[in-house]
């Protein structure tokens, strides 16, 4: 079988996971979503064949009732991408909104377009989404062409019914010109991307759900309690295992006294592997216990791990690289900067900072039937399906991720390490098993966002003109991890099951359409002394590398403008405007224009940083930064309270100017980049993950704290902003949103912090005491 | 093992567990109550958050045997007569979660406080809703829609004042 046929969606539509209750299958909504998200689930013996994606079939099932369900390969993380993929669909279907439904990520019933990742959810797969839908309304037209004894030319759509222009009692619907049988067409395209029928897709124009903001299908789920996750699952004969970790980093096992646990109630097993050790108990709280009480000896490695956090920085800066990148230069910065009036230099630090996850690493493997079945909320369920295939050197149709929801991670699951953990154990005790881990685990071991440390240069001339600027960073990036590799999650680490060479790495760089004569932009990766079994994994974290670039490139771009004794966003526009030059995306005019429009929105009175200070205790001000990602692009102003007796910073409010194209959901989108402006602003103001010469020391929220309830600003405003210079062409693209976000913010806030102190925060996060320091140092 | 009697949702409830069994679990696992989530185990985030006589109450670290005979609430129970209950409908309303983990917790302390203080001010909502973590950062719509159910939950009691009149 290579597509869902319409008897397979029937017969699993209505089976939940089993265990794990019921929930009605259809109403006025189409398929709940309980319903949907358990689809596919119910046990069945395999094998799991790739789903087709040059077959429509696997794309589209249209019912007797009217009804359509989308077969997507993308996961949802929470940012409403199933309900825009619904919009978009039945748009270019032509049915009703409400009368489709969406399944997502499950590998043995939705084609495989990679999970997600890179906010790339209509940017890249929305188009054969899009082109797939339309090929079905022109396969129904001809269908009901037939059928009517009336011309395709003469035929109209409206919500699923097809009648005729001339004579609209000729009529009939999609359902029952297909309901109960296949499409039977075969797509064409190279790949997953590019598959296309030959139907044209609509003008922006002709579209009807696009720009309008259907509430999220799966919400009503999630506040009533029905909602179905993945850590919901439970299965008949279900273990529960816990991990233990190695209490030091780079520690080896010596031995294991399992007696130590063989007297708590429902202990079944403890298995170990190379460094990799679990316990699998009957019930989870008894596998928790036993893990805390399993006495495991360790051997300390020969030599530390890694520097203290404290002298991370250093650390990196002194450290032999282990890859560099080929320098960019345009024109001659060396000549330039000797030429120059002024030079500035700055360096910025941002430390490790870890994906957090609220809900720690988890997954179900059942082994029923020699075949792996894996409850996942594995954003790339292929590729976790692809890796346990490999890691266990099973084929790859005796395997299948069913994905479900599950707890925000922003890349953690890309190297789903809970995923293989439970496939392993599955395997090893034949009998289903979940797996989750710990909190102080998961904050300690999850995989983290690179440290990056960066040298900025600039020279300006006598009139107050950058001419030259220079990027110079230090990534402690090597052996970032890929995407659910066999050889690279953490328990193929621990097992020794790795691969020989680690991943280069990379030191990016920042993104900016500044027209500045002499540039060079030059980067380098830096290791840490343990480079295999660590904590300290790198990993993608929300826009992997954005947040620390942008925080130096932006926060220097101000210290320019402060130098300069220029208005930082008259200064941005400045070097924004001394190019007419442009690429493919009208980038350059769109970043002008979302300059303007978060300035205008914020109220922006035109003068240089810092602003005269105030008496008071509270110093108020404002910062801005920008950054594009692949074609979306962001302004955001940041207003600050800085408390000159505690160091305490809020901040009060926040303007982001978003152009991302076509925007499918805009309510959709305004929540996903407010929630990405504060997970960012997390970074700026709280996170780091700390760690001795032994361990990490961040493990919980205590000592990893995050942004709270009481951080929240007292207002949000987004504007979505249309900067194409042909804003009604009915091409408009619909751009990437979630990441692009998160880029700016740590510069915005520190150039607030700096316009209301005049002091310069050049190292992230700006928790109380580092800033109380930095304010008292300059004796504020 | 030991049995356990509990009250949860109104209805009685009996399990065969270890005493020292945190709720979290017996909830999850024994009474298929999936509302409250393990988050951190250590009473920091509060995803597995419960009513207990009103009181929002970290189940993680609270042991089964400490709740016998009292009223526990989850978050499946809060809805009445198939009616969902003023916040879960603001939730809807204002749109708030992103990936909704933590949401059971934020809905249940937020009924807690506004039980509490059906009037809360902006910095009352920001210290009571504090100790109950989102990391995809959904606070500003929460609070949101705390204050929208605090109004509706306002007029549904001035409108029962009025009918008592």
């Amino acid at each position: 079988m290579s597509a869902p046929s319409r008897r397979d969606f029937l017969k699993t539509s209505g089976m939940l996971v089993v265990g794990i209750g019921a929930a009605s299958v259809t109403g006025a909504d189409g398929p709940t979503f309980a319903a949907v998200q358990g689809t596919g689930a119910a046990q069945s013996a395999g094998p799991y064949p790739d789903v087709d994606f040059r077959q429509l079939d696997s794309w589209i099932v249209v019912r007797a009732d009217n009804t359509a369900t989308f077969y997507v390969g993308k996961t949802d993380l929470g940012q409403g991408t199933g309900t825009a993929f619904r919009q978009i669909m039945a748009d270019e279907l032509d049915i009703a909104y409400d009368k489709t439904s969406c399944v997502m990520g499950s590998t043995d019933i939705t084609v495989d377009q990679g999970g997600s990742g890179g906010s790339d959810a209509l940017q890249t797969d929305g188009w054969p989404m899009r082109r797939v839908a339309a090929e079905a309304r022109r396969v129904l037209l001809e269908m009901a062409s037939s059928r009517l004894g009336v011309p395709v030319a003469g035929l109209v759509v409206a919500e699923g019914v097809v009648s005729g222009a001339a004579d609209p009692s000729k009529r009939v619907t999609y359902g029952e010109l297909i309901g109960g049988k296949r499409f039977n067409i075969t797509l064409t395209g190279r790949n997953v991307d590019a598959t296309t029928g030959v139907a044209p897709i609509k003008t922006v124009q002709q579209l009807k759900n696009v720009g309008q903001s259907p509430q999220r299908y799966d919400i009503p789920p999630k506040v009533d309690g029905t909602a179905k996750w993945a850590v919901d699952v439970k299965l008949p004969g279900m273990l529960h295992a816990r991990n233990v970790k190695p209490p030091l980093a780079g520690a080896t096992l010596v031995g294991i006294d399992e007696s130590s646990v063989r007297g708590i109630p429902g202990f079944v097993k403890v298995v170990s592997k190379g460094n990799y050790v679990a316990v699998v108990c009957e019930r989870e709280e008894q596998a928790i216990r036993a893990a805390r009480q399993l006495k495991v000896d360790w051997r300390k490695p020969a030599t530390a791990p890694f520097p203290a956090s404290d002298g991370l920085f250093t650390y990196m800066r002194g450290a032999t690289p282990t890859s560099s990148a080929t320098p960019v230069v345009v024109g001659d910065p060396d000549a330039a900067r000797a030429a120059a009036a002024r030079v500035v230099e700055a360096d910025y630090d941002v430390p490790f900072q870890g994906h957090t996850a609220l809900g720690p690493a988890h997954a179900t493997a059942d082994p029923t039937n020699d075949q792996l079945t894996i409850y996942s909320n594995d954003m790339k369920s292929y590729g976790l399906r692809n890796g346990v295939a490999r890691f266990l050197n099973m084929p790859r149709d005796r395997v299948r991720v069913v994905w479900m929801e599950g707890p925000q991670a922003y890349g953690r699951t890309a190297a789903d390490d809970a995923g293989f953990e439970a496939a392993f154990l599955a395997k090893e005790l034949g009998r289903p098993v979940r797996v989750q881990w710990m909190r102080q685990e998961e904050t300690a071991w999850d995989t983290k966002g690179p440290a990056y440390a960066v040298k900025m240069r600039g020279a300006l001339d006598a009139q107050g003109n950058l001419v030259a600027i220079e990027y110079d960073a230090c990534a402690a990036d090597h052996n970032h991890l890929g995407y659910n590799e066999f050889d690279t999650v953490l328990i193929a680490q621990l097992t020794g099951q790795r691969k020989a060479e680690p991943a280069r790495g990379r030191a990016s760089y920042p993104s900016d359409m500044y027209a500045v004569p002499n540039r060079r932009m030059a980067g380098r990766v830096v290791p840490l002394p343990l480079v295999w079994e660590t904590p300290l994994r790198t990993g993608n974290l929300r826009d992997p590398d954005g947040p620390q670039v942008t925080f130096a490139s932006e926060s220097f771009i101000d210290e320019l403008a402060a130098a300069a004794k220029a208005d930082p966003v008259e200064f941005r526009l400045r070097l924004l405007t001394a190019s007419t030059e442009d690429d493919s995306g009208f980038r350059r005019a769109r970043s002008i224009a979302c300059i303007k429009a978060a300035a205008e929105k914020f109220g922006w009175d035109a003068r240089p940083s810092p602003r005269a200070r105030g008496a008071g205790d509270i110093l108020t001000g404002r910062g801005i930064a920008y950054a594009y990602r692949s074609q979306t692009v962001v302004a955001e102003i940041a207003e600050v309270e800085v408390n000159r007796k505690t160091g305490h910073v809020w901040v009060k409010r926040l303007v982001s100017a978003h152009d991302c194209g076509l925007v499918v959901n805009p309510e959709g989108l305004r929540r996903t980049l407010e929630c990405g402006m504060l997970h960012s602003l997390s970074r700026a103001l709280h996170e780091e993950v700390r760690f001795d010469t032994e361990r990490v020391t961040s493990v919980d929220w205590i000592s990893h704290p995050t942004l709270t309830h009481a951080d929240a600003p007292a207002s949000i405003d987004i504007v979505i902003v249309n900067g194409d210079p042909n804003p009604n062409r009915p091409d408009l693209p619909h751009y990437g949103a979630g990441e692009t976000v998160c880029k700016p913010m740590l510069a915005a806030v520190a150039n607030a912090i700096f316009d209301a102190t005049g002091v310069r925060l050049r190292r992230v996060p700006f928790r109380d005491a580092r800033v109380l320091a930095a304010l008292k140092a300059a004796g504020v | 093992m030991s049995t356990i009697k509990l009250t949860v949702n109104g209805e009685a409830r009996t399990v065969e567990v270890e005493p020292s069994t945190p709720l979290l679990y017996v909830l999850r696992n024994d009474l298929d109550l999936r509302g409250p989530r393990f988050g951190c185990g250590l009473g920091q985030c509060g995803a597995c958050t419960v009513l207990i006589k009103g009181e929002a109450v970290r189940s993680c670290v609270r042991a089964v045997s400490t709740v016998q005979g009292a009223e526990i609430t989850t978050l499946e129970g809060l809805a009445r007569d198939g009616v969902l209950h003023p916040l879960q409908q603001a939730w809807i309303d204002e749109q708030v979660p992103q990936c909704g983990f933590c949401q059971n917790g934020q809905i249940l302390t937020a009924k807690a406080l506004l039980d509490r203080n059906p009037t809360p001010t902006d910095a009352e909502i920001r210290e009571g809703m504090s100790r109950t973590l989102c990391r995809c950062m959904t606070y500003y719509r929460i609070q949101a829609a705390i204050k929208r159910a605090a109004t509706a939950l306002q007029s549904t009691r001035s409108g029962n004042e009025e009918v008592r009149r």
